[in-house]
């Protein structure tokens, strides 16, 4: 029938008709659409200045490689590498001996431990140690001088010319230390630097048997040499004499490396903030095609079908989309600019700040993908608008059926959280444990939300005055925002939380661990010589010998018979036969490389520690003859790292003399303990006359005499060097508040995001507050009772919101304290009280500011527009 | 049966259902409509008029029955077949005006031809509000318009597509007297001149009486259908 296929022939509406009407229909609209989309803005700030940043930073570790390095080539090793080899290599070359030692300040008679570097040579080649006077760098070299590290001037009110004195030489201070090569804010603050010339190391008397030096040796090959080339053909004599080394390329992928994991970090915060906002955008959009219902369904009564229906309002999203992913990626570039001075204690190279383009058009695809993903199960629903909303808005409830294709929306949502955290962390169990935990944390929120909403409407007594019943029922009428604003306050509120309460757990974890009965002071590298007097010294302050141990430094040389070349040959050849599966099995089952890789500080001992207890195999406390097996004991997950069950023998290097030994069994340590614990015990009768030292711990009753005590110890025996709990809680605190710093810089862009949507979600319902305002003005009630009813309503979503972001939170926190930290968790209340009363506060603040427009509104303006 | 009929209504019934029950709005309905003419369809609140109208219309499937429009079956289309038939055969005015607006009064009018894909259709456009009397509020939206303004738009609209068939839901019952008198009297002038097919919907029997036949609805069952004399007599001349 001619007649009729022309009658029913496709409606000819082009794609250009379809653009202008999302432009005309956006017409009214635009400052609302940009208001929700302003809340995913710093979500693609945060990760285009986190990209950025990443771009640069890769850029300036290639470009400063070499400074990082200072050298051509480092090696390194537990004992002196031979010095003939070392005098044939490259065309210069640099020594440095370092070791944490006590530093005495001879004028305020104050010790503190520190890292001292004896250092001979030119090194660095490349760089500059950091000094004021600048000069300084160069003439502590000339005499007997130190370089001290810039805090500790600053601690211990020292100045330029004073004296320090380490073990028993005095040495003059020719300069502060500003910067050392590779070094960062954090790792300074951790073990503060103190040069001096090496020349002099033997005077101080630091350098005996049993020392825990180590011995750096530092490269300068001509511009031709290929030194990755070069080492390589050198590896096995390196292997040979235990030098571990860094070449300029290896220090770039090290330093690369590091700055992955604090760049997944950066952007996986950024990436929570961007889904916040994508909620607060989803839920918008909903409200927003809501109130577009009877627009469409006038537009298919005239004709237009449900796909073009569906695409005007498809282009009006990927447009404000694409507005939001630039003006965000904007922002982002601008605040890539702050976050080197965020990060600068963990940068060890200098930031040059560029435009990332490939950051900006991450962030733009990013933008419109998340949003256009998010708004989809909104627009979804406009295929299914029925024109015959444009006679009688109930209709649509008569057709309301699950529509297939919004589940396969939310799967493609779920599916691009998963991809993209995979991207970030480049591991499936990662990226499945944080979308299960997002996912988890959005579920939850709802729930309590859902379920409060339920309670309220249950229990609210009548008998309530009429603005308090009408303040909670505004809470779960219809339209209301209680589910989008309890998502979005929620999680932000449990992010804040979350990070406030891990800081206490691991400050409290330490401050725990000086209860009563614990040690609070710990004396290391004590030589077998100085045991007994350090002891009485204790003794003679009043203060307990609580633990006294042995440490013997050792190597694993061989596991069943293997060694590291072995296993690194295998992998070898498995690697290049990536099929084949049977070796691929029969490697995992091989003993970890990096058993071999680094010491082992062990102990002796006859019986277990009361923080030891035996969880495979027996307990062995004695060797008594010279031919008998020797039984080692090994930690539990230490044991697992490097793949070795009981039965195992593995062979130890200690000092050059190779012992064979059979794993006898494996202990659960307590590590939480302050004392000494061991991943590898070995039995009395084997290690006695190896090079060894001594710990001693002890507990000190307050600071004066933890001062006293520790003079005495440096003016006696300046070998020994002691570390008491203030200055690990003094250093804990330190680095948590640089690294929190960093992690509230990234959690204000949620803050921030949370804030932005509840504005949003506030001014998307002002339509529907302003009709029922108008009603009860025009029923007679007052400015100020209407004000009150918004007030509570505010305070009540508040509450809810903070409240249930508080219980994830705490929730949280909690399985942390527990199950991750092994330590108890005790919610600090007048803190969570106060962070309760913020949010709630800035809720209403909010809430009422952003509704006063509805209160001043004439009743006859709103009338006359509703009719 | 009449002869050529426009419009078909052949045992029409309407259940919904909700939550488990059965509700029926419409009953056992049959009628015809010839083309060019004038019908009302009355009834009290609750008596299916807007139902029956929808139905009509092809904004919603009846639960058994045939409508015809126009020579086109309406059961069994898909959605978008029913919009197209909408687009080339009816005109709509509603009792709310349901006018966008985001688009100005020029804008709303020229909507319906725009989606034929209709082009240099805006001196058209215009020619149609100036014939409801406003040509120089082309510009205006509908917010700065009053209601019967609204109306006279919606007007302007319902005819831009020369549709055969023109259904007006509640035409005048959002306006005060005086402007419901303009708008009937505009509504029948641009009926006579295009020549359209009306079915008004309403409880104004002062409206309906002004149409050729009447159709009274009770309880979702036709009670009478009556041609009104004066139209009669117009059909014995004829």
């Amino acid at each position: 029938m001619p007649q009729e296929n022309q009658l029913l022939k496709q409606s000819s509406v082009s794609f250009g008709w379809l653009v202008k009407m999302a432009w005309r229909d956006s017409r009214k609209n635009r400052s609302r659409l940009f208001l929700f989309i302003s809340s995913i803005i710093l979500g693609i700030a945060a990760l285009v200045a986190v990209y950025s940043f990443r771009d640069n930073l890769t850029r300036d570790i290639d470009d400063q490689a070499k400074i990082l390095a200072g050298a051509d080539l480092t090696l390194e090793s537990r004992k002196p590498a031979d010095q003939k080899m070392i005098d044939t290599m490259g065309i210069e070359q640099s020594a440095e001996r370092n070791f944490a030692s006590m530093l005495y300040f001879v004028k305020s008679e104050a010790s503190r431990l520190v890292q001292i570097r004896a250092l001979e040579g030119n090194y660095p080649y490349y760089g500059n140690i950091e000094t004021t006077p600048t000069q300084a760098a160069k003439d502590f070299k000339k005499g007997r001088k130190a370089l001290v590290d810039k805090t500790l001037m600053l601690q211990f009110n020292a100045k330029v010319g004073d004296s320090i004195k380490v073990g028993a030489l005095k040495f003059k201070i020719e300069g502060i230390l500003d910067k050392a090569p590779n070094q960062t804010g954090i790792s300074a603050s951790v073990a503060p630097i103190v040069y001096i010339p090496l020349q002099y190391l033997p005077q101080t008397g630091l350098t005996k048997i049993g020392s825990r030096i180590q011995y750096k040796y530092y490269i300068k090959y001509s511009d031709k040499t290929n030194v990755d080339k070069l080492v390589k053909d050198l590896q096995p004599v390196f292997e040979k004499q235990n030098l571990d080394y860094e070449t300029v390329s290896s220090k770039k992928e090290n330093t690369g490396r590091s700055f992955r994991d604090v760049n997944r970090f950066l952007a996986l915060a950024g990436f929570i903030a961007l889904l916040l906002g994508c909620i607060g955008v989803g839920s918008a959009i909903h409200v927003y095609i809501g109130e577009k219902l009877s627009a469409i369904a006038t537009l298919r009564c005239l004709g237009l079908k449900a796909k073009q229906a569906f695409f005007i309002y498809l282009i009006q999203i990927v447009f404000i989309g694409l507005i939001g992913a630039i003006a965000g990626s904007a922002l982002g570039t601008l605040i890539q600019f702050a976050l080197p001075a965020v990060l600068k204690d963990f940068i060890p190279v200098q930031i040059t700040m560029q435009i990332s383009w490939m950051a900006i058009l991450q962030g733009v695809t990013l933008g419109i993908i998340i949003s256009v993903l998010f708004a989809l199960p909104s627009l979804l629903s406009v295929r299914r608008i029925s024109p015959l909303n444009a006679l009688r808005a109930s209709f649509e409830s008569h057709k309301e059926t699950a529509d297939p294709l919004k589940w396969l929306v939310y799967f493609f949502i779920l599916l691009f959280v998963f991809v993209f955290t995979y991207l970030q962390m480049s591991g499936w169990l990662e990226a499945l444990v944080f979308t299960g935990s997002v996912v988890f944390a959005f579920l939850l929120l709802f729930g309590v939300s859902k379920l409060l909403m339920w309670l309220v409407k249950k229990i609210i007594p009548n008998s309530l005055s009429y603005l308090w019943r009408q303040g909670f029922a505004n809470l779960y009428r219809p339209n209301n925002q209680t589910l989008m604003l309890t998502v979005s306050i929620g999680l932000s509120t449990a992010f804040i939380c979350t990070l406030f309460f891990v800081q206490g757990i691991l400050i409290n974890r330490v401050t725990l661990s000086s209860g009563e009965n614990q040690p609070n002071m710990v004396l290391f590298d004590i030589q077998n010589s100085q045991k007994d007097a350090i002891a009485n010294l204790a003794r003679s302050y009043s203060l307990p010998v609580m633990n006294q141990v042995p440490i013997v430094t050792v190597r694993i040389e061989e596991i069943n018979g293997k060694t590291a070349a072995d296993l690194a040959k295998a992998d070898s050849l498995s690697s290049a036969k990536p099929n084949n599966r049977e070796t691929k099995r029969e490697n995992q089952n091989e003993p970890s490389q990096r058993a071999f890789s680094g010491e082992l500080r062990v102990t002796f001992q006859d019986s277990l520690t009361d923080a030891e207890t035996l969880v495979k195999g027996k307990w062995i406390g004695e060797v008594k003859a010279p031919e008998n097996i020797v039984y080692v004991s090994l930690e539990e997950n230490y044991a697992n790292r490097i793949k070795v069950d009981v039965g195992d023998k593995i062979t130890f290097n200690v000092q050059g003399m190779m012992i064979p030994t059979i794993v006898g069994s494996l202990r659960e340590v307590n590590w939480s303990r302050m004392q000494t614990n061991f991943r590898v015990v070995f039995p009395k009768g084997v290690l006695e006359d190896a090079p060894q030292f001594n710990v001693l711990m002890t507990k000190v009753p307050n600071s004066q005499i933890s001062a006293k005590f520790q003079g005495a110890v440096v003016r006696s025996f300046p070998n020994v060097s002691v570390i008491d709990l203030d200055l690990i809680l003094k250093v804990l605190d330190e680095l948590l508040t640089k690294i929190g710093f960093v992690i509230r810089f990234m959690a204000a862009f949620s803050m921030a995001t949370g804030w932005i949507v509840l504005i949003s979600a506030v001014i998307t319902s002002k339509s529907q507050r302003l009709r029922e305002s108008v009603l009860l003005r025009t029923l007679g009630a007052s400015r100020k009772q209407i004000l009150t009813i918004t007030a509570l309503e505010y305070l009540f979503l508040g509450a809810l919101a903070a409240g249930a972001g508080m219980i994830l939170a705490l929730g949280g926190s909690w399985a942390l304290a527990v199950f991750s930290f092994e330590s108890s968790f005790a919610p600090p209340i007048l803190p969570i009280f106060i962070l309760f009363i913020s949010v709630v506060a800035l809720v209403v603040f909010t809430g009422v500011f952003s509704s006063r427009k509805v209160l001043n509104q004439p009743p006859l303006e709103v009338l006359r527009r509703d009719s | 049966m009449h002869k050529n009929p426009i419009l078909d209504i052949q045992n029409i019934n309407k259940i919904y259902k909700s939550a488990g029950k059965s509700l029926t709005v419409l009953h056992q309905i049959n009628f015809s409509i010839s083309k060019g003419s004038t019908v009302a369809i009355t009834g009290p609140s609750g008596s299916g008029k807007t139902t029956l109208l929808g139905l009509c219309a092809g904004l919603d499937q009846p639960t058994s029955g045939e409508i015809i429009l126009n020579s086109h079956p309406l059961s069994g289309r898909s959605e978008d077949e029913l919009a197209a038939i909408r687009n080339q055969n009816i005109g709509f005015i509603f009792q709310n005006f349901q006018l966008m607006p985001t688009l100005t009064a020029l804008e709303n009018v020229m909507v319906p031809m725009e989606l034929r894909g209709e082009k240099n259709i805006r001196n058209y456009a215009l020619d149609l509000l100036d014939k409801v009397g406003l040509a120089d509020r082309a510009d205006h939206y509908p917010v700065q318009l009053s209601g019967g303004e609204q109306q006279r738009v919606s007007l302007a609209r319902a005819f831009s597509n020369k549709p055969a068939i023109l259904f007006a839901d509640e035409p005048t019952g959002n306006l005060d007297g005086e402007t419901s008198d303009k708008i009937e009297k505009l509504l029948f002038e641009l009926n006579t001149q295009a020549g359209t097919t009306l079915v008004i919907v309403t409880h104004d029997m002062e409206l309906a009486a002004k149409t050729g036949r009447i159709i009274r609805l009770k309880s979702g069952e036709i009670l009478s259908d009556e041609v009104q004399s004066s139209a009669k007599a117009s059909l014995l001349n004829s």
